[in-house]
This record gives C-alpha cells, sequence and structure tokens, in this order.
C-alpha cells in the first residue's frame, strides 16, 4: 500500500439518504492491488444476494489502482454493479479521463448507493460531493448536449472527468452505456441502466494531486522504460496507426468477421468499412486517454447535408473502432461508411452499448424475415439487412419502445428470443451480446465461460487465430487452461487498472518494477496467486446469484456458420466450459 | 539567449497530458499538483485541445503585480520564482492572461515554468519545444 497517496480512501455517496462519507480501506489495496480486485470486495460487501439490479439496493462501484497518475497506460476505471442485462456480474470498463480524474480527486474507489427520487448528478472533488439537481438534464435528447452543458456549467477543465447517460439510461434500456468524455464509454452489461434506475444522470469528478513515490530514481527510470515501450517499439503500434479497426481486413479475409447477424463470416464490403479506408478518408482527429500516449481513439468525420436548407451541413466527429464496425457494419449489412457513422452517431446520441444494440438489430431483422416478428411488432419499419434508415429509426425505438417488441429488445437478445423466438439465431453468451469474433471455438468458449462474458476476458479470439495460422490444434482442456491462464493475469491487469491495450508492455517483470517504485513491492507469485483469487472471487458472486456454467445457452448459429478452424462443435465448447469451471 | 517552452503546433495534441505529468516528475512525483503546463480541450476533445505553457513574455504581466518580487523578470524574457518571497496572493494567476501562471494548491503558490524542457521529450506528437527565444518573436 503506497503511503500517503490517499488510494485508501473510498468515498461512499448514498443518493436515497443525499449524504457521503469517505473510509480508509487499506486492505482493499494491499491484497487485491485495486480497480477489479477492489470493486469486487466492495461488490461483496455492497450488494445484496438477489439484489434487483435496478432497485436502489443494487451498489455502483467504480475503482483505480495503485498506479494511476504515476505511469502512462494505468487510465481506465473498473465499474462493478449487478448486471440489469444479464442479471449477474456486471463490469465494465472506461478510459478517458475517469481514473485520472478520480485518483486526482482523492479517492481509490467510488461506492454509489441507493436511488434518488429526483434526478441528480454529483461534483466530486478534494472536498467531498456537492448533489445537484438534474431534473433540467433529464429528457434532454442528446447525450452530446448533456456534456456540452456540463462542460460548461462545472469547473476543472483539463483535470476532470465527465461521465453521464442518455435516454437510453434514463428509459433502462438493459444495454444502456455511460458515456465519458464523449468517445469512451462503460459500454457493457448495462450500467447506464443502473444510473437511469438511480436517477444518476451524470458525475463530475476532478483534481489535482501529488503522488509521493517510494524510489524516486527508480520511478523514473522504470517510467521511460515503460513510456518507450509504449511509444519507440511496436508493441502498441496498431493502436497507434490504425486503431483496433486494423482488424476489419483480416479478421474478413480469415473467414472470420460476423456478418449479418453471423449468416457469414466474410463481408463483401469490408474494405469499403475497414481501418485502412476510414483513416485514409474520414480521420478527422485522434485523441488520448488521460495518461496514455498512444492515442488509440479514432474520431471519423461524418458531414450530413440538410435535406431542407441547400448549403448547409452537419459535421461530427464519431468514434470508431473493431467492435462498433463490426456491430453496426458487418452484422447489420452496412457497406457505406456514411451510414455506419450516422448508425453509431446516434447510439452515442442515446447512449446505447453499440454492441449489444448492433446485434440486437441483426437478430431483429432475421426475425422479421422469418416471420418471427411482423411490421406491426416493429412499429412498420421494414428492417432488412441493408437497409440504413430502417436502422436508424429502430434504434430509436429501442428507447422510445413504442409496441411490446422493442420493449422486449431492450432487455436484450437473449430475452427477446425468449419471448418471440429464434434462440438458434440469437447471439448472446451468458446473456450478452456478442463480439466481433467468429474466430472458431475458443472465442465462443471465451465469452461463455468469461466472468463477465467479453472478448476482453481471455482473448479467446487471440487462440484461435494462432491456431489457425499454425494449423496446430487443441483439447478442450488444453484450450481452458489456456483461457483460465490469461483471465487470471488479465486480473491482475485490470486491477491495476492497466489498459488491456498495453498489455504486451506491462508484462510480470515490468508490473513488479513499477508496484516496487510506488511502495507496492510484491512477488511474482503474489501476482499470480491474486489474480486467481479475483477471478474466484468474481466467480463465487456468478455462482451465488445463479449463474451455472452447464446452464449456458450455446447458440446454434455458430456451429451453422464455417469458423476458419471449421465447424464449431457444440460438444467440444461444452467440454471446455466443464474443463475451465473445474480448474477455476 | 533564454529558452522557453513553445506549443509548436497545438494541433498535433492529442490530450493524453504526458507533458503535465512529465513536469510534476520533475520533482520525482507523480500526480499534477507541481505541473506549470495545462491541457484541456476546446469545449469538447471533438475541438482539439488547448495547450498551456509560459511563453516568456519580454514583459511579463505576472511579475509586474507581484507586490513582493516573488516573480523577478528574466533577462530575455520570461520570470524566475522565488518561493521564500511569495505570500500567495494569487495576483500572477490573475493577470497571466494565458493562464499559464498554475496554481499548487496545497503550497498555495503558483507555480510557473522554468523553462528546463524536462516536458519535451515526453510529447510523441513533438506538440511542445525548447526553443532559444529570439528578438524578433519578442516585439511589441
Amino acid at each position: 500500500m503506497p503511503a500517503d497517496t490517499l488510494l485508501d480512501r473510498v468515498l461512499y455517496v448514498d443518493l436515497t439518504a443525499r449524504r457521503y462519507e469517505v473510509q480508509r480501506r487499506p486492505e482493499l489495496f494491499e491484497s487485491a492491488l485495486g480497480g477489479t480486485g477492489a470493486a469486487i470486495r466492495l461488490l461483496e460487501e455492497e450488494c445484496p444476494a438477489g439484489a434487483d439490479p435496478l432497485g436502489p439496493e443494487n451498489p455502483m462501484i467504480m475503482a483505480v489502482g495503485p498506479l494511476v497518475g504515476l505511469y502512462p497506460l494505468a487510465s481506465k476505471t473498473v465499474a462493478m454493479f449487478k448486471s440489469p442485462l444479464t442479471g449477474n456480474l456486471g463490469e465494465s470498463h472506461a478510459g478517458g479521463r475517469s481514473a485520472v480524474a478520480l485518483r486526482m480527486a482523492g479517492y481509490g474507489a467510488l461506492v454509489v448507493r441507493g436511488a434518488s427520487k429526483l434526478p441528480v448528478y454529483l461534483v466530486i472533488d478534494e472536498q467531498g460531493v456537492a448533489f445537484r439537481d438534474a431534473s433540467g438534464l433529464w429528457g434532454v435528447r442528446s447525450s452530446y448536449t448533456v456534456g456540452s452543458v456540463l462542460r460548461e456549467r462545472e469547473t476543472g477543465t483539463g483535470l476532470r472527468s465527465i461521465m453521464r447517460i442518455g435516454s437510453a439510461g434514463e428509459r433502462q434500456v438493459r444495454y444502456a452505456c455511460v458515456i465519458t468524455e464523449t468517445y469512451r464509454h462503460f459500454g457493457r452489461l448495462g450500467l447506464g441502466a443502473v444510473w437511469g434506475s438511480k436517477g444518476l444522470k451524470a458525475l463530475v469528478i476532478q483534481g489535482k494531486q501529488s503522488l509521493p513515490v517510494a524510489d524516486r530514481r527508480a520511478y523514473r527510470r522504470t517510467y521511460d522504460a515503460v513510456f518507450d515501450a509504449a511509444t519507440k517499439s511496436s508493441l502498441m503500434q496498431k493502436y497507434h496507426e490504425l486503431g483496433t479497426a486494423m482488424n476489419v481486413v483480416p479478421l474478413n479475409e480469415l473467414g472470420a468477421l460476423p456478418t449479418r447477424n453471423l449468416q457469414a463470416a466474410r463481408f463483401e464490403h469490408a474494405a469499403a468499412i475497414s481501418g485502412e479506408r476510414l483513416a485514409a478518408e474520414f480521420l478527422g482527429r485522434r485523441v488520448a486517454c488521460a495518461h496514455c500516449p498512444v492515442a488509440c481513439i479514432h474520431l471519423a468525420t461524418l458531414r450530413t447535408p440538410y435535406p431542407s436548407e441547400p448549403y448547409f451541413y452537419k459535421t461530427q466527429l464519431v468514434g470508431y473502432d473493431h467492435e462498433p464496425i463490426y456491430a453496426a457494419g458487418t452484422m447489420l449489412g452496412l457497406g457505406e461508411v456514411n451510414d455506419l457513422l450516422a448508425l453509431l452517431d446516434e447510439i452515442e446520441i442515446l447512449g446505447l452499448d453499440a454492441m449489444s444494440a448492433g446485434v440486437a438489430l441483426a437478430w431483429a431483422t432475421e426475425a422479421l424475415e422469418r416471420g418471427l416478428i411482423s411490421l406491426m411488432d416493429t412499429d412498420g419499419v421494414p428492417l432488412a439487412f441493408g437497409d440504413a434508415p430502417s436502422y436508424l429509426a429502430a434504434v430509436r425505438r429501442i428507447v422510445s419502445q413504442p409496441t411490446a417488441f422493442y420493449r422486449a429488445l431492450a432487455q436484450g437478445v437473449e430475452h427477446a428470443s425468449a419471448v418471440y423466438g429464434g434462440q438458434d439465431a440469437a447471439l448472446a453468451f451468458g446473456g450478452n451480446e456478442m463480439p466481433g469474433y467468429h474466430t472458431g471455438p475458443g472465442c465462443h468458449v471465451g465469452w461463455l465461460a468469461g466472468a463477465r462474458h467479453s472478448h476482453l476476458d481471455n482473448a479467446g479470439y487471440s487462440v484461435d487465430q494462432k491456431l489457425a495460422q499454425s494449423g496446430a490444434s487443441m483439447t478442450p482442456t488444453e484450450l481452458a487452461d489456456a483461457l483460465l491462464a490469461e483471465e487470471r493475469w488479465r486480473q491482475v491487469l485490470t486491477s491495476l487498472v492497466v489498459c488491456l491495450f498495453a498489455r504486451n508492455v506491462y508484462d510480470p517483470q515490468t508490473v513488479l518494477e513499477a508496484l516496487s517504485t510506488v511502495g507496492c513491492p510484491c512477488t511474482a507469485e503474489d501476482l499470480q496467486r491474486m489474480g486467481a483469487e479475483i477471478l474466484r472471487a468474481k466467480y463465487a458472486f456468478k455462482e451465488r446469484e445463479g449463474f451455472r456454467m452447464d446452464a449456458l445457452r450455446i447458440p446454434e448459429r455458430i456451429s451453422q456458420t464455417l469458423s476458419p478452424l471449421g465447424q464449431v462443435d457444440p460438444g467440444y465448447v461444452r467440454e471446455a466450459l466443464a474443463a475451465y469451471r473445474q480448474r477455476l | 539567449m533564454a529558452n522557453r517552452l513553445s506549443v509548436v503546433d497545438n494541433n498535433l495534441c492529442v490530450g493524453c497530458q504526458s507533458c503535465m505529468f512529465a513536469c510534476a516528475r520533475r520533482f520525482s512525483e507523480g500526480g499534477l499538483a507541481k505541473s506549470c503546463i495545462h491541457v484541456h480541450s476546446a469545449g469538447g476533445i471533438d475541438k482539439g485541445f488547448v495547450v498551456i505553457v509560459c511563453r516568456a513574455c519580454a514583459d511579463p504581466p505576472c511579475a509586474r503585480v507581484c507586490p513582493t518580487d516573488a516573480l523577478v523578470p528574466r533577462e530575455g524574457g520570461g520570470v524566475r520564482f522565488r518561493s521564500q518571497e511569495c505570500i500567495g496572493c494569487g495576483n500572477c494567476v490573475v493577470a497571466c492572461p494565458f493562464g499559464a501562471a498554475m496554481w499548487d494548491a496545497e503550497q498555495r503558490k503558483p507555480r510557473i515554468c522554468v523553462y528546463c524542457g524536462y516536458c519535451a521529450p515526453y510529447c510523441p506528437y513533438g506538440v511542445i519545444a525548447l526553443e532559444e527565444i529570439q528578438e524578433a518573436t519578442h516585439a511589441r
């Protein structure tokens, strides 16, 4: 535990009583580093068994770690809550300025309890918490506007994070996100709906502290080594140049790019919406999270003419990455950049998770094609792959919910397909809509077994791609071992809140050196042990809330469309899942 | 001639704030309390960034409003800060039109660039650079 850095201060805010207090909890950061490790302990303490994810008893936790504000790329905030999408463990990470702002405000973690009858936003700084009336901001159509208003109304530019929900969060769409610094998100598993249920519209967090170190000389030396590895070596080059969108073309060539609700794994227009094309013709600006020199955030320029007024244009910068290109592009058959960007812009305005929204729309399109639903259900929207105006109309209706069908779709494809049928094509894994890979069994096992059902849990897609390259194969047990080892180590990184894109910069030796300089000496064995313990703690929470690995639904579609490693065998997947659980 | 830190092109700035952290690291500490550089968005990240550094004025307004001569004009431009003379009135913070006299809330004194250039190599995009002050750049 580093001395005098205030990391052990946990800020507890009660929205019902409109009170707050600070408790010093050094043990959270000593035995579990911070981030994911601290947050799962706080979630165990704060979340009663069987809690309603949208009830006041569901806590909202955010935590950072000992390297934030001291080392580059320690730039993430971990949010934990019970997910309204899966009804189980909710964990979502975001960058922007969130992590630096929370630590600079003098806190290692934030716990929000209860719910406010009146919509509120909170201003959090070194002095504590101010509760502000947000009833005027509630119902504002665009999340961009909410950001602009708070930017003007509150102080601390350059030293703050402005997190907010859009109308999707207010209306408790189960995959509503929390937006931070406009282009970063606590995207997955419905944190935005949790905020909506609490009447919490926004958080403004700011501060400017000194952070002393344990070994001044070693600190500067280790800092330079990390900084050089991030900026001068090839370790992070792909994030720096084309960004994650560089994956679109290789995945397409491999036959691993989910297309039209995974009815295919190649998209004929992939090149047209690729990272290369976007960078060459649409890239307007590249920006970075606080204390990250890599600048992977790519913003494209969308220029939209006004139909009624000649020579008027709306020019908007729209963030893009591989996953949004997949979810709002290839999954929906949208092969024109302007169509893709317009849909992503609308998703941002509403405050939805782009991945879940895209997968939900893709399933709905197939459901309409197959006659499981009718135009009455879609409120007259003729959903069809490639039909951009229909998707714009439909995504707004996921939030406005004019029919029972949209109300069901707003609860995710797992729920909607349970009501309307078509579960074979409902691409949810553990209740969470699928990411943009169909590389082989590894990716599917990975997000079924992963504690947050995310491709970032254990990177199964990477195991598949290596196998596809080498021509080797793995038994289900070997696959489970590989995924489990990766997921355990990632608990260490996300407890330090190091960006997972920097996982090759922060190898175990570098982590140990960095921790030592800031006064948290530990050994490689300690890290291994903590990684395993934190993952077990997450699973203990999941199983307490009813999760059963052997009860997971495996959508038939993943076996119907060939992957680069051939047909995905559900038996193999089940065996790997069982092995994973057994080894945990 | 004296050196100063110059903003070469703020359009290249990605807002990573590595320079701000570097400035604080001169004192072998983390955080931002001691930073003499400030980077903030120009009204939203899509609008780009404003990079605030001391431009080492020939006739520095911050020094003119200092009641205790804690800020002494430096030959060639800019100021030298004598912390022990400073009473923490904050006049300099108000006087600088760029906002380059930063406020250290922990010490209750201003923090002003010492033109050392430690930050510049930490900008991967060449936004800032240490340069020698030319007469021409100081013509009023």
